[in-house]
């Protein structure tokens, strides 16, 4: 067993005016691991995000790393949220800027980066001259250039077309095999949830919390062919019916 | 492009041949209405007068210009790091702003000479829609984005550096181009005010001075360098927003400015 990575135990948030976004949730993150959060919009599955990220506190519950501390942490979000007004370059550059790095010193690791999602000859390219799908590129690119023990996204191919979107999706399965960090994946696709994850954790509708858990046996690495395979298919099967029953559950 | 600017040019020759013939026509005296031929040769007459005010009128905008930026920035900046002062001050600066600026000239006149009030009124006027609209500006930044820098452990100074002031950027751009006009404004307010009371070198003096010599031509051509300075200074910070704007896509532009007071 890997050792884990994190652990969520009991966690619940309110907002300011009263809605519930989680009750009790319980998560457990191994290390290496692909994990989807599948569920409704509005469910809570992006403050589960923000919590872990630390961009948020808890009202109960806690959160416990491995190590103590909370590790490097990447984060993509739905939209590619570049500074529109910096090269790929600097958008890249961001997180180490801001941990002091200079330009001299960050530049092969940016380049090293922009290679992995395939952009090396759009380092001097803005993101208005980039297409939707090569800005996410960028996106993901500044997320993994401090090299995350845990990459946090939140529905971040949502707002693509499918070609792009499932191109995308192998790519990232590919950049996880090769830099081995943890994934914790918002989606509320079925198939892309099925596509790319170790492990989907089906959420129920407001106040969230984990209804099903369904692993999915198969290697990390999966290509087009993954697709037509049974795991695939009974795992999108086994994941709608978890969705189906959390809807229903709710509409009673 | 070509079109475009035939069409309106088109219109502007039309209505000064339309007032040329009408004067012309009518026989109207010079002293009641100037055609535009004879403005046009007063200017050139006139010259060494008026190109001299012109220059007292444009070097006392730019200089408010300058002051209303620098000073604008600096205390949108102090507003956004430290959100009491902004509930202190605002109050006092929105005050400043909707007393118009010429029942306060007068007022400057009493305290300072003459070229310092003109230059104190064109600020006043100029300052606040730099600060509105780079407040504004300063407070309009990416939500993730902002996420991310907390989440990467940005400072408050390296949030402002790297994330609100490019930020503001086009925000601040939008009230340069509001500021740029209202400076003028304030500079010709202030200076018929100082005209009045038989001071001052400007062109706004010079309207002034004819008016009472009853020389209209004159008048008018005083008017026709306030239009053109006025045309000139809007072009240029047009240019330089549209330069330092390049890179932005055009959703990025700000879709709406803070309502600066145009009045005067």
């Amino acid at each position: 067993m890997t050792p884990e990575l994190l652990n969520l135990h009991g966690v619940s948030k309110s907002f300011a005016n009263g809605t519930q976004a989680l009750a009790g949730l319980e998560l457990k993150l191994s290390r290496g691991e692909f994990v989807s959060l599948l569920g409704p919009s509005g469910c809570g599955k992006s403050t589960a995000l923000r919590l872990i990220a630390g961009l948020d506190t808890p009202d109960a519950g806690h959160l416990s790393w491995l190590g103590g501390t909370r590790p490097e942490i990447g984060f993509v979000f739905q939209e590619p949220t570049l500074m529109p007004w910096a090269s790929v370059f600097e958008n890249v550059w961001l997180p180490l800027r801001l941990k002091g790095v200079s330009r001299q010193k960050a530049t092969a690791a940016i380049e090293e980066t922009l290679a992995l999602v395939g952009l090396s000859s759009f380092i001097n390219a803005f993101p208005r001259e980039l297409s939707g799908g090569m800005r996410m590129r960028v996106s993901i690119a500044r997320a993994l250039v401090l090299r995350p023990t845990l990459l946090l996204m939140d529905e971040p191919f949502a707002a693509l077309d499918e070609i792009t979107r499932s191109k995308l999706n192998r790519d990232l399965l590919h950049l996880q095999a090769s830099l081995g960090m943890t994934i914790l994946f918002v989606t509320h696709s079925v198939y892309e949830s099925a596509y790319l994850s170790s492990r989907i954790c089906v959420f129920s509708q407001r106040p969230g919390r984990i209804a099903a858990e369904i692993a999915i046996a198969a290697p990390g690495t999966r290509d087009e062919t993954f697709r037509l395979s049974q795991i695939y298919l009974d795992a999108c099967a086994n994941a709608s019916a978890a969705l189906e029953e959390t809807m229903r559950g709710a509409a009673a | 492009m070509k079109s475009d600017r035939i069409l309106p040019l088109a219109v502007f020759m039309t209505l000064l041949a339309g007032w040329e013939g009408i004067v012309r026509g009518l026989g109207i005296a010079p002293y009641i209405l100037p055609a535009p031929s004879l403005i046009l040769s007063t200017l050139a007459e006139d010259w060494t007068i008026l190109s001299a005010s012109l220059w007292v009128t444009l070097r006392i905008t730019a200089a408010a210009l300058v002051l209303a930026t620098v000073i604008g920035v600096a205390i949108a900046i102090l507003f956004a790091q430290f959100r009491w002062l902004e509930r202190s001050f605002l109050p006092v600066a929105v005050i400043l702003q909707v007393t118009p600026i010429i029942a306060i000239a007068p007022l400057l006149l009493v305290y300072l000479e003459p070229g310092s009030a003109v230059l104190a009124c064109a600020f006043l006027v100029a300052f606040f829609p730099v600060l509105a609209n780079t407040a504004l500006g300063l407070g309009s930044a990416d939500p993730n984005l902002r996420d991310l820098f907390t989440l990467y452990g940005a400072s408050a100074w390296q949030q402002m550096r790297f994330l609100r002031l490019p930020s503001a950027l086009p925000y601040f751009l939008g009230g340069l181009r509001i500021a740029g006009g209202l400076a003028l404004i304030g500079a010709i307010a202030a200076e018929i005010a100082a005209g009045a009371a038989g001071q001052g070198a400007g062109l706004a003096y010079r309207i002034v001075e004819a008016g009472y010599r009853l020389n209209i031509p004159r008048m008018f051509a005083s008017l026709a360098l306030i239009s053109v300075a006025g045309i000139a200074i809007y072009s240029a910070l047009e240019f330089i927003s549209q330069r330092a704007l390049r890179r932005w896509t055009e959703a990025s532009r700000p879709k709406g400015q803070a309502s600066a007071f145009t009045d005067i």
